[in-house]
């Protein structure tokens, strides 16, 4: 077998914060954390929020820093911002006072690439993404779904190997994102890229990936990984097939500790209602 | 949508201004209040056609532009680089801003003799104190501009590769832009007060010298012109504002569809 594309390998990441009493204290969000992602699989990682999944990601793209362990890209520690890599926020991030099309083209003009050059390649990727007849419109103009579609454009056009994708799908509602998952397989299938995927929806996680990771509270580390053995490609009604049900429940059963635990921690009061809700959807979707 | 110029929204803009101008000229007219001290406008739009004859007109608005726009630009320019520099660089923030919280409380009227002894009874010292009425706004909407650009955009650009220069330029810059604009339109109008203060207090010249100087030989009427020209300069300085700030932030109006 080829070499893993991104190793972690007992990876840590804490910060310094004060406590109620104004003392200053080491706040671990990430602690022994390990995963090998491997060339041009699909693997989400999947936890409650706050369990640290994004931190990771963040130092994944060079946006944060781990503070012990090792982290190699191809084989070669990471040192600040990986260029091969293109990231998707929730957020979608995108320059309000660019148009669509000057919007995807952004990481190539950080390239260098000339104006012409750059436009025609952003022209295909918004083709891509199906939003011909938008080049021109601004962000404001358009749709939570399809600025999260002009962001994915945005970080495919510079043909990074990577795609680290952070909840993104996480602020559209529950038909959009389902139609924007099946849009982000029918890319991955033809531009084969390795995508870390972040989620809390378990469904969104077997629905998409190759393998899933569920995370433990905070902090976090990586408690299990299964494949998701379902062919591709991959319609809707899978969702609704024996196998996806029984990968539902084994996934839900690896979450449901880390969930249970933090509702009866007092400290993590503020997230309460957070886990809360998690949990009664994890309970809701095994009932069915 | 656009504007449109229907009869009903002219009437309902034009009507309060004619009843305005109709009670201004009946008012002194029929003797309700001393014509002596309050001009019609009749009297006063026939001191502006007079001073427009006799070339002193142009020579006023001429004298206050040049002072009002000299003082503008100046503070536009040092406001907003400073203003930059100060919400991109902590540290440079960290250092001057006690220093700039001083200073802009100290007011432009104030220091006025100060700058007379500076920069003498000329064109300097008004240039001035207009430059130091506009700087104030202009530096502290720049920097809370640049503080507070999303953090969002400025990661996404990083994680693309972005260089500071990229980052500043084609980032911060565009998202500090509307805030940036906030502050030049608030310049603007001190601007304007600032050159008719610096005008009544040493000139031979500018609306704010023949507004004083009429009322002082007792020609009320130009008095009155001085006062409409120095509305008629700030509206149009301001129109100007508008105009350049539609231009650089016309991304957030939401009105450009593409086609």
């Amino acid at each position: 077998m080829a070499a893993p594309k991104i190793i972690a390998r007992d990876l840590s990441m804490e910060y310094q914060a004060r406590d109620e009493a104004g003392r200053e204290e080491r706040v671990p969000v990430l602690e022994g954390f390990d995963l090998q992602v491997r060339e041009g699989e699909f693997l989400s990682i999947l936890g409650p929020s706050g369990c640290g999944k994004s931190t990771f990601m963040n130092i994944l793209a060079g946006l944060a820093h781990k503070t012990g362990g090792d982290l190699l890209v191809d084989g070669k520690p990471l040192q600040g911002i990986n260029r091969n890599q293109g990231v998707v926020f929730q957020g979608y991030a995108l320059l309000p006072w660019r148009t669509v099309l000057d919007n995807i083209a952004v990481g190539l003009e950080i390239r260098g690439v000339s104006k012409a050059q750059r436009l025609e390649t952003a022209r295909e990727y918004l083709e891509l993404v199906g939003l011909n007849g938008f080049a021109s419109r601004y962000p404001h103009e358009l749709s939570g779904g399809m600025r999260q579609r002009v962001a994915i454009a945005r970080s495919l056009a510079y043909d990074p190997d990577v795609l680290l994708m952070d909840e993104p799908f996480a602020a559209l509602d529950a038909q959009t994102r389902e139609t924007l998952q099946s849009e982000l397989l029918r890319i991955w299938d033809t531009h084969k890229k390795t995508i870390v995927f972040i989620t809390h929806s378990l469904d969104e996680a077997i629905f998409l990936s190759d393998r899933v990771a569920v995370m433990t509270q905070r902090p976090g580390r990586i408690k299990e990984i299964f494949d998701i053995d379902l062919a591709r490609p991959r319609l809707p009604e899978l969702r609704n097939t024996q196998a996806f049900v029984h990968y539902r429940q084994r996934a839900w059963e690896a979450l449901r500790d880390e969930v249970t635990d933090i509702t009866r921690e007092p400290a993590a009061a503020a997230t309460h209602q957070n886990w809360q809700s998690i949990a009664t959807l994890g309970g809701y979707r095994i009932g069915v | 949508m656009g504007f449109k110029l229907t009869s009903r929204r002219v009437f309902d803009s034009t009507v309060g201004i004619v009843a305005f101008l109709a009670l201004w000229e009946a008012l002194p007219q029929l003797g309700i209040v001393n014509p002596g001290y309050l001009s019609p406008p009749s009297a006063v739009l026939g001191a502006v056609l007079d001073l427009a004859s006799s070339g002193d007109l142009l020579k006023h608005v001429q004298a206050s532009l040049f002072r009002s726009f000299a003082g503008l630009l100046l503070a536009i320019a040092s406001g907003v680089s400073l203003g930059l520099m100060m919400g991109w660089f902590a540290r440079v923030e960290s250092v001057l801003d006690p220093l700039l919280q001083f200073f802009r409380q100290t007011s432009a009227l104030a220091l006025f003799p100060v700058f007379i002894l500076f920069l003498g009874i000329g064109e300097l010292s008004k240039i001035a104190i207009i430059f130091w009425a506009s700087f104030w706004p202009i530096l502290l909407s720049t920097i809370s501009g640049v503080k507070q650009v999303d953090g969002l955009l400025i990661n996404s650009a990083l994680s693309m590769g972005a260089n500071r220069w990229f980052l500043f330029t084609k980032i911060v810059l565009p998202a500090a832009s509307p805030s940036i604009f906030t502050g030049i339109r608030l310049a603007g109008a001190y601007c304007i007060t600032a050159l008719v203060a610096a005008e009544m207090i040493g000139a031979h010249s500018g609306l704010g010298f023949l507004t004083l100087n009429s009322q002082e030989v007792f020609q009320i009427p130009s008095m009155y012109a001085g006062i409409l020209l120095l509305a008629v300069v700030g509206l149009l300085l301001n129109f100007l504002l508008a105009l350049l700030e539609r231009r650089f932030t016309y991304w957030r109006r939401g009105l450009r569809h593409g086609g």
